[in-house]
Order: structure tokens, then C-alpha cells, then sequence
């Protein structure tokens, strides 16, 4: 007799390929790799239908090492490829993974599109602020005055905030965290994961090697308290060591200020809460800047709706119920023909 | 007019063996929608014909200028034809610039029917006339018809309750009504379409229709010209079938859902918007019943690139678009050959570079088909003739694109997108099956384990337990699928990739003369729509008593594998083609045969006349 016994749980490492992984030794790259490992560990994510779509750049090397499905495309252009695959097939499980250069420089269009469209797919964004794979040039998201092989008296152009650029795009569910954060991480892409439509997480990423320290004033361990703000919906958006600092609104401006909670008269009861379905508030917490502000970071937006996927194939039951497939043969003849004896 | 039986049949009506006729008015004239109709009906009246359609590229060009003027040509016939005809017997001209632009090519004793109601002083200056061509000899050796049309069709429709603009608006089926007096067409199928397309506009619809009878009417009762008279063209002698009209869009359309299910595949089209190529987007997207998910991509790159995402998925990938946009692909092409994926990309050229004259036609994007990629990156292109030849080569291209594991340039034209013939419609279980069979087998797996004939690598999709892969850009090793950076490795790779390619030539048909001998003083050879023009030609030569053949290359790459030896049985090798000289290119690099280049790049096709004298001159040199 053939008794299938039940599958095992898969563990984080039945998830790795058994390619040599090729980042530079202490890039944030590994700690995502694990992140996202464990997290379809956890999920219970099946190999076969898990499919990660990549363009190009370090980040985008990733698909490489994962046991799953994988599409190492080109600059820029994961986004369009990820959507075929997912057009194709909507019962695939599609990741999206690429670097700041190749989601918001060459493909930013795509970017915007797979977003605005709401496909249901994880985009994972991994931000370093510059271009790793080609040696080190400023990347859109590098701040001004980055120096830089291009750049070497600093940059003068402004950068874009992944996050504020995703919400713009009328991303439905958008998303911060740091690479080394591997206690949340794991669970933020599995909320993304469970999000249907387009899921944005914007992932920032240390490249030791060309970039090292650049979020260091916010992720550093003793700077972590008073960098970062974690956004949970329903709760006050409060951080610092005791959670004595937070957010609020100006009264009578529409614009967000630090508080410390027992100043100047503030209580706990000032404190904004964080409301996960409110676009403008989501907006003005994505553009917080340190030193002045925390970075916020977890599930900043997210309001689901329908994904495009899902609407295609709605539509196309909705046609076909209507009017059912015909044979081409017949298909050919609808209209004016005439017969020649 | 061709050849003049000077035959009356029953009715009096004059038998004619073929006519031409060229409608031209303002964009706005509506001679598009007069055409289409006209050559409806003629189809339905069992002639064979052929089509041109010429428009401007702006949407509405300003009223009465030469450049907003928009044109169509049918050439209908008792016999076979091939081309739109080179010059036409009758032109209708619906204003002073139609006139102006289209005179020149109206043969001389042509007949010429004018709107007089829009030959006002100031259309005739924006024509640029100096003074009215209908006061000086300017129409002198024509026979000339002229007609108030704005106001006849203001008269027909005077009972009906639409604005004067919308009245005004049927004058071109007012014309079409004469036109289909003189020509003893039958109104009906205009009239039932009219119907439909104003369903929810029914005084549109009367309005339309009550021109269209007045015009009939007019011609009945008229007093024209005594030389004018009407004319029957008889059915043309044609294979028993069911046939109907179509054009090259509508049998592309229709060829790829047969070869997609041939195949076994859903398509997924990715496409974004460009003229020529857009109706096939919207013929397209009218299938979803028939598994096709179609997809209006932000660019043309997220086009292919869904498209061969879709295909890596287990998807039949299609993209189409225009030389411009194909210029955009050329990328993910690259992808595409590295990855060995099957995907289809439709080309439906038009005038270049750049954006060129978007809605003129032209095969100036061979080189790039053939070549134009980054790297050693081959692919099988073929092109199509005809309308009706567009289906065949499309489901040639998805079954070459399947079983080779590759993607396919499928070269269309503008020309042939639009131009409309009659069509006997074949039958899809005439068509071998070529059912595609996704890898299953986990022993031994790797991605880019080949067939050994074919050299196709096998398709693993996603879903299925066991073959969890990777693939993408960056080089792969033979024998493992892994990335490789081997210098080996590569050399050998691509010597594979270009062998599986040039191994198609022992499974396409070996070169064929359309006409004459297999080797002697001249051959023509042409691609592409320029068939039909080539064919008259040559054969007129031929039946001359001028040994010249007539050699047609549908697969542009690889090359049928006896044609190099065919070609060197000729003393002259001409070329002719709408770009400056690509095939000729071709042709003379791959066999060091010293082909001529017979160029055209006007954004029309060749006359059969101007070939005629080209082939007869050569042929002295
Ligand atoms: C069409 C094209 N242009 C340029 C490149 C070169 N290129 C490769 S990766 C890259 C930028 C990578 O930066 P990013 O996307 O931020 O990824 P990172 O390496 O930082 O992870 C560039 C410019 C390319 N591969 N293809
Ligand atoms: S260059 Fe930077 S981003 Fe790339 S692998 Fe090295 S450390 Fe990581
Ligand atoms: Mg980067």
C-alpha cells in the first residue's frame, strides 16, 4: 500500500536554493533573504506556487537563492514581468523584489503602475539609497549631497521617498521596516503577504560596502527608541525609551509635531492613534525625516479592495457567461459572408 | 479601365472586367466608412478585390486642407486580382483639396465626380488653387460628374428630424448610394449595418439610410451625361467556399487563437497602443470567452515583459506594436532568446524612423527583426503577404515560437492590417495539432535540458511540484541551468541558441518560384505585402516571352535552406521593397549573390506598372 504520510512543515531553510549566495559579506541583503524565508516558513508557503520576480542590481540577485520559482528579468522591469505571471496564473503566490535604482529610477513607471493597478502581488523594495551593483553611483532615494563616483562634490537633486511615492500611487497597502529588524520583519511580509492587491514594503537596506551607515542615526541599537516610530492602527503613534515622545497633529495646522508626553500640559490622551485607513495621515507619516521626526516604520496605509487580477477575471466570467466560447470555425463565419458554388 | 469588354448585359448595364475606384474627401468626410462599405457589398456580390485604405495620421485635420484629406482605393474585379489597382478609373472627390491631391492619378478619360457643394472660393484657396479647376482645362481630358452633394443629401434627409450637421454628415452615403447605382451594388448589407451601428440613434440611422437611397435614386432618374453609364462587374471565378471580406488585423487575430489552440495555450496579450497596431488589441480584447486575457500595458517594455512573464507562467505570451515600439521591446527580446521562452511579437510596420508617417506603410523594420538586438541574440522571423496569408503565418508563429521554445517576429504591415480581400474561410481542423507538453518529470531536472532534435529546452511552469527553478538574463550553464560566468560556457551557449534557430530551416518548406523557371535570366524576389504587385508584374513580363521568375521569402529567418542554390541559378537577382534596400542586404550576405535593390519608400505600395518597367529595364541592362 502507498500511504502518502502528511508533507512536513517546511522549515526557513527548505526554502533556501542551494546557490552560493554572492552579496558582499555583512550586506542587509542576507538578513532579508532569512526574513523572507522565515516567513513562508511560517506561512506554511508552498515552494511551487511561490514565484519571486526580480529586475536587476544586488537586491534583484535574490530570486537566485530561493527554492521556489524564480524570474531574474531586467532593469526595471520586474513590476510588468511579475504582472504577466500573475495575469497567467492568479493562483500563483508573486514577490517582487528589487533595489531603489531598478523600482523608482529605470522602472519607477512600472512601479507605479503595478501599484496604482492593485495586482496582487508583494513588492519588496530593498532601499540602500544608492547603486550597489554598479559600484556605488547616488540612486534616487540618496539624499542631497551624496558623494558618490557620479556625484563627487555631493548630489544636488532631490531625492524621493519610497514610501510617500507608493502611497501617491494609490498603493493600497504600504509598508516600512529595516533589515536587520528580523523580529518583524518576518511578520510584516507575511502581512503583505495576506493582503490582497498590491503589497508595498519598503525595506531599507545597509550596503556596507558603498552606502554603510546611512540609516545608522535611526537603526543604530541605542538610536532605535528615539528614531523610529512604529505605526500600529488603533494605537497611539508613541516611541522614545519610556514611550514619552509622540505624535500629534498642530492644532489648527494640518501638519504633524513631536510631543513629550507631561510637557507643556500633553497627555497620552493628545496623542494622535494611528489610523491605517487614512491616506493623508498615511502621507505625512511616510515624509517624516530624521533629526526633527522618527521614521515611521510597520504597516504605515492599508485599505484593501479589489485587485485587478481579480477584476479580470470577474469580467472575463461575466463576458463568458454572457456569450460562451464558440468554435473559431463559427467565429470566423459570424458576419457577411457569402458561399461560391 | 483594365479591359474594356464593351459587353451590355440584359439591363444595358456595361460589363466591365475590373474597375477601380478611389473615394477621397476630408478626414471628416467619412470616405473611410464609404470605402468599407462599398467593398462589403462587393464582396457580397462574389468579386474578387483588393483594398487600400489612406488616411492622415491627424485625428481631424483642419477642414478642406490638402494634408486632412483621406482616401480609399478598391480594385474589384471578374477575376483574381492581387493589388489595390495602380491607378484609379473613377475618383470621387468630395471637396477641392481631394481633387487636388488625387487628380494626378485618376487615368486619363477617367470619370471624376465632384461635390460641387464644397467647391466654394475659400476651400478652393485652401486647396491651393489659384482659380477654380472647375473653370479652366484643368478637368479637360476627364469626364466629369458634378453634383451639389451637401445639398442633395440636406433635400434626402429634410424630413427627418436631425440638426443640418448631422444631416450633412451622410453626404458620403448619398455618394456611396450613386456609387452602388453605377455599379450595381446591393444597399442592403449598408443599410443593415447602419442599423446596428445607430441602434440607439435611430434618427441617425434613417437619416443615413434615406441618404444613401437618394443617391441611388439620383443616379436612376438623373439626367447624366450620356457617356456616363452604369456598369456590372461579374462575379469572379474563385475555389467554392464561404467566403467574406477581412482584413489583415481580423485574420491575425484569428490565426493566433487557432494556433493558441493548436497549441493547447491561453494567450495573454500585452500591448500598448500605436497605429498601425492597435486594432489588434481590440480584436483581441473582444475573446475573453476564448481564454485570451488581454492587457493595455503603461509602455510597450511592461507589454512584452508581461507577456513573457505570462509565457514563463505557461501562458501563450503575445505583444504587438509598430517599429517604435518593437525599438522599445528590443530588451526584453534579448530576455526572451536568453530565457527560451515562447512569446510572439507582431510587428505591424509603418513608415520610419522614428515615428516617421505613423499611418503610412512600409518593411523597413527587417533589420531590426533580424538583427536588432544586443548580443548574439537570434529569432525566427516571418512575414506575411496577404491578408489571408496573415492567418497561416500566424499560427505558424506560435508553432515555431512552441516547439522551438523561442520567441517569434511576426512581420505585418500597415498595409495589410487595413486593406481589406475576400477571404475563403478555411477550416481550423484543416490544421495539424502541436499540443505543447510542459515538463513534469523531477528526475533529472534542470531548466535547460534540450530536446535533442529540436534543441528546445523543456517548459517547467509554475505549479508544477518538483521543478522549482530559476532562470533569467544572466547566462546559463549547459548542463546544470545555474548561472554561469564560464567563458566556455558562453561560447557554447550561444552557438546552441543560434543552432536551434537555423535548425527550423529543415522543418519549414523548401523555397518555391511563385512563376516562372527555376533558373534563368531574372528573378524578382520580394517579402511581404508586395506579393500581389510583384506577381502581376512578372507575370505580364512573362507573358511577354521575358524569362523573369518571381521568387516570395515568407521566412525571413532562418532562410529556407535551398534558396541560396535557387538564387544562383539566376543571372540577375532584383529586389524589390518598400525601405531602402534590407532583404537585398540579406540575401547578398548570406549567399554573396550580387542581388540589385529596387527601393520605394514612398508610404504607398508599388504599382504594378512602375514594376513592370523597372523588371523590363533591368532586364536590358
Ligand atoms: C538597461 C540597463 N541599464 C543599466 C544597467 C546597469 N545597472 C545594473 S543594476 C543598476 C542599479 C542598481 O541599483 P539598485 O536598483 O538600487 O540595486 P542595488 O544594487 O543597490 O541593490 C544599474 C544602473 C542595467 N543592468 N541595465
Ligand atoms: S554592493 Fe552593497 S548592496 Fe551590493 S551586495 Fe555589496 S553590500 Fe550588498
Ligand atoms: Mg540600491
Amino acid at each position: 500500500m502507498n500511504v502518502q504520510s502528511p508533507p512536513e512543515a517546511l522549515k526557513p531553510n527548505d526554502y533556501a536554493s542551494d546557490q552560493e549566495v554572492r552579496w558582499c559579506p555583512g550586506c542587509g541583503d542576507y538578513a532579508i533573504v532569512k526574513a523572507v524565508q522565515k516567513a513562508l516558513a511560517n506561512m506554511g508557503a508552498d515552494p511551487k506556487n511561490t514565484v519571486f520576480v526580480s529586475g536587476i542590481g544586488c537586491a534583484a540577485r535574490f530570486p537566485y537563492y530561493m527554492a521556489t520559482y524564480g524570474f531574474h528579468t531586467i532593469h526595471g522591469r520586474a513590476p510588468a514581468v511579475a504582472t504577466g505571471v500573475k495575469l497567467a496564473n492568479p493562483g500563483l503566490d508573486v514577490w517582487v523584489i528589487g533595489g531603489d535604482g531598478d523600482m523608482l529610477s529605470i522602472g519607477g513607471n512600472h512601479t507605479l503602475h503595478v501599484l496604482r493597478r492593485n495586482i496582487d502581488v508583494q513588492v519588496l523594495l530593498f532601499n540602500n539609497e544608492i547603486y550597489g551593483l554598479t559600484k556605488g553611483q547616488y540612486s534616487p532615494t540618496s539624499k542631497v549631497g551624496t558623494r558618490s563616483p557620479s556625484t563627487p562634490a555631493g548630489s544636488v537633486d532631490s531625492p524621493v521617498s519610497a514610501c510617500v511615492f507608493a502611497l501617491g500611487c494609490n498603493a493600497r497597502f504600504v509598508a516600512r521596516s529595516v533589515d536587520t529588524n528580523l523580529k518583524v520583519l518576518p511578520g510584516l511580509m507575511q502581512e503583505a503577504k495576506e493582503n490582497t492587491g498590491a503589497s508595498f514594503v519598503e525595506i531599507l537596506q545597509n550596503c556596507i560596502v558603498y552606502n554603510d551607515g546611512v540609516y545608522s542615526s535611526f537603526t543604530d541599537k541605542a538610536n532605535i527608541a528615539d528614531g523610529q516610530v512604529v505605526c500600529e492602527h488603533g494605537k497611539p503613534l508613541l516611541y522614545g525609551k519610556d514611550k514619552e515622545k509622540g505624535l500629534r497633529m498642530t492644532p489648527g495646522k494640518m501638519e504633524l509635531e513631536v510631543v513629550t508626553i507631561g510637557e507643556n500640559g500633553v497627555t497620552e490622551a493628545d496623542i494622535l492613534l494611528h489610523d491605517e485607513t487614512n491616506r493623508p495621515l498615511a502621507l505625512m507619516l511616510a515624509s517624516m525625516q530624521p533629526p526633527n521626526f522618527p521614521v515611521a516604520m510597520g504597516v504605515i496605509f492599508r485599505d484593501p479592495g479589489l485587485s485587478y487580477d481579480a477584476a479580470v477575471y470577474e469580467q472575463i466570467a461575466e463576458v463568458t457567461e454572457k456569450s460562451p466560447a464558440i468554435p473559431i470555425n463559427e467565429l470566423m463565419h459570424k458576419g457577411k459572408t457569402w458561399t461560391v458554388v | 479601365m483594365a479591359t474594356q469588354l464593351k459587353e451590355t448585359d440584359e439591363n444595358g448595364r456595361e460589363i466591365l472586367d475590373s474597375v477601380v475606384i478611389r473615394f477621397a474627401g476630408d478626414s471628416g468626410d467619412g470616405m473611410q466608412l464609404t470605402g468599407t462599405q462599398f467593398t462589403q457589398s462587393t464582396a457580397l456580390m462574389g468579386n474578387d478585390l483588393s483594398t487600400f485604405p489612406d488616411f492622415p495620421a491627424e485625428i481631424r485635420a483642419p477642414v478642406g486642407t490638402t494634408y486632412g484629406v483621406s482616401a480609399f482605393q478598391i480594385n474589384f474585379a471578374s477575376h483574381a486580382i492581387k493589388t489595390p489597382g495602380d491607378a484609379p478609373d473613377v475618383l470621387v472627390a468630395m471637396n477641392p483639396a481631394a481633387l487636388k491631391v488625387h487628380l494626378k492619378d485618376l487615368v486619363p478619360g477617367g470619370t471624376l465626380i465632384l461635390n460641387l457643394g464644397a467647391f466654394t472660393g475659400r476651400n478652393i484657396e485652401k486647396a491651393g488653387y489659384k482659380e477654380s479647376p472647375l473653370e479652366n482645362d484643368t478637368l479637360d481630358s476627364y469626364r466629369v460628374i458634378e453634383i451639389d452633394i451637401s445639398k442633395m443629401t440636406l433635400a434626402a434627409v429634410d424630413h427627418i428630424d436631425v440638426t443640418q450637421k448631422e444631416a450633412l454628415r451622410a453626404k458620403n452615403l448619398w455618394t456611396l448610394g450613386l456609387m452602388c447605382w453605377m455599379y450595381d451594388r446591393d444597399r442592403q448589407p449598408t443599410i443593415d449595418w447602419l442599423n446596428q451601428r445607430f441602434g440607439k440613434l435611430p434618427l441617425i440611422a434613417e437619416a443615413n439610410i434615406a441618404a444613401l437611397n437618394a443617391g441611388h435614386a439620383f443616379g436612376e432618374t438623373a439626367e447624366l451625361p450620356s457617356e456616363i453609364s452604369t456598369y456590372v462587374v461579374p462575379k469572379a471565378k474563385v475555389e467554392p467556399g464561404i467566403y467574406r471580406a477581412v482584413t489583415g488585423v481580423e485574420t491575425t487575430c484569428w490565426g493566433l487563437l487557432t494556433g493558441a489552440q493548436k497549441a493547447g495555450l491561453n494567450i495573454f496579450f500585452g500591448s500598448y497602443p500605436i497605429t498601425p497596431a492597435s486594432p489588434l488589441l481590440h480584436s483581441l480584447s473582444n475573446l475573453k470567452a476564448h481564454g485570451v486575457v488581454t492587457f493595455q500595458a503603461e509602455d510597450e517594455i511592461s507589454a512584452v515583459c508581461s507577456a513573457l512573464g505570462a509565457s514563463f507562467a505557461g501562458s501563450l505570451g503575445i505583444t504587438s506594436s509598430s517599429g517604435p515600439g518593437v525599438a522599445l521591446k528590443s530588451e526584453a527580446l534579448g530576455l526572451a532568446v536568453v530565457t527560451e521562452l515562447p512569446l510572439i511579437i507582431v510587428n505591424f510596420q509603418r513608415a520610419g524612423p522614428s515615428t516617421g508617417l505613423p499611418t503610412k506603410t512600409e518593411q523597413s523594420d527587417l533589420y531590426q527583426a533580424v538583427f536588432g538586438r544586443n548580443g548574439d541574440t537570434p529569432m525566427p522571423v516571418i512575414a506575411a503577404s496577404t491578408a489571408s496569408d496573415c492567418y497561416d503565418c500566424a499560427i505558424e508563429a506560435v508553432r515555431l515560437a512552441t516547439k522551438y521554445m523561442t520567441p517569434v517576429m511576426y512581420l505585418n504591415e500597415g498595409f495589410l492590417a487595413n486593406a481589406a480581400e475576400p477571404w475563403k474561410l478555411p477550416d481550423t481542423d484543416d490544421v495539424e495539432p502541436f499540443p505543447v507538453k510542459f515538463a513534469s518529470e523531477t528526475e533529472g531536472f534542470h531548466p535547460y535540458l534540450r530536446d535533442e532534435k529540436t534543441l528546445a529546452r523543456n517548459w517547467a511552469i509554475p505549479g508544477t511540484e518538483g521543478l522549482e527553478h530559476r532562470i533569467g538574463g544572466i547566462e546559463k550553464d549547459y548542463d546544470s541551468g545555474n548561472i554561469s560566468y564560464d567563458s566556455d560556457n558562453h561560447h557554447k551557449m550561444t552557438k546552441v541558441r543560434a543552432q536551434k534557430i537555423l535548425g527550423i530551416a529543415d522543418d519549414i518548406p523548401e523555397q518555391e518560384v511563385v512563376s516562372g523557371n527555376n533558373s534563368g535570366k531574372m528573378v524578382v524576389v520580394g517579402w511581404g505585402s508586395t506579393f500581389g504587385a510583384i506577381e502581376q508584374a512578372t507575370r505580364r513580363c512573362q507573358e511577354d516571352g521575358l524569362d523573369v521568375s518571381h521568387i516570395h521569402i515568407r521566412y525571413i529567418w532562418p532562410l529556407a535552406r535551398n534558396l541560396g542554390e535557387l538564387l544562383k541559378g539566376f543571372d540577375k537577382i532584383l529586389v524589390p521593397e518598400m525601405n531602402n534596400g534590407q532583404l537585398v542586404t540579406l540575401l547578398r550576405s548570406e549567399y554573396l549573390v550580387p542581388a540589385e535593390s529596387l527601393a520605394q519608400i514612398t508610404g504607398q505600395p508599388f504599382k504594378v506598372g512602375d514594376l513592370e518597367r523597372e523588371i523590363r529595364s533591368r532586364m536590358e541592362d
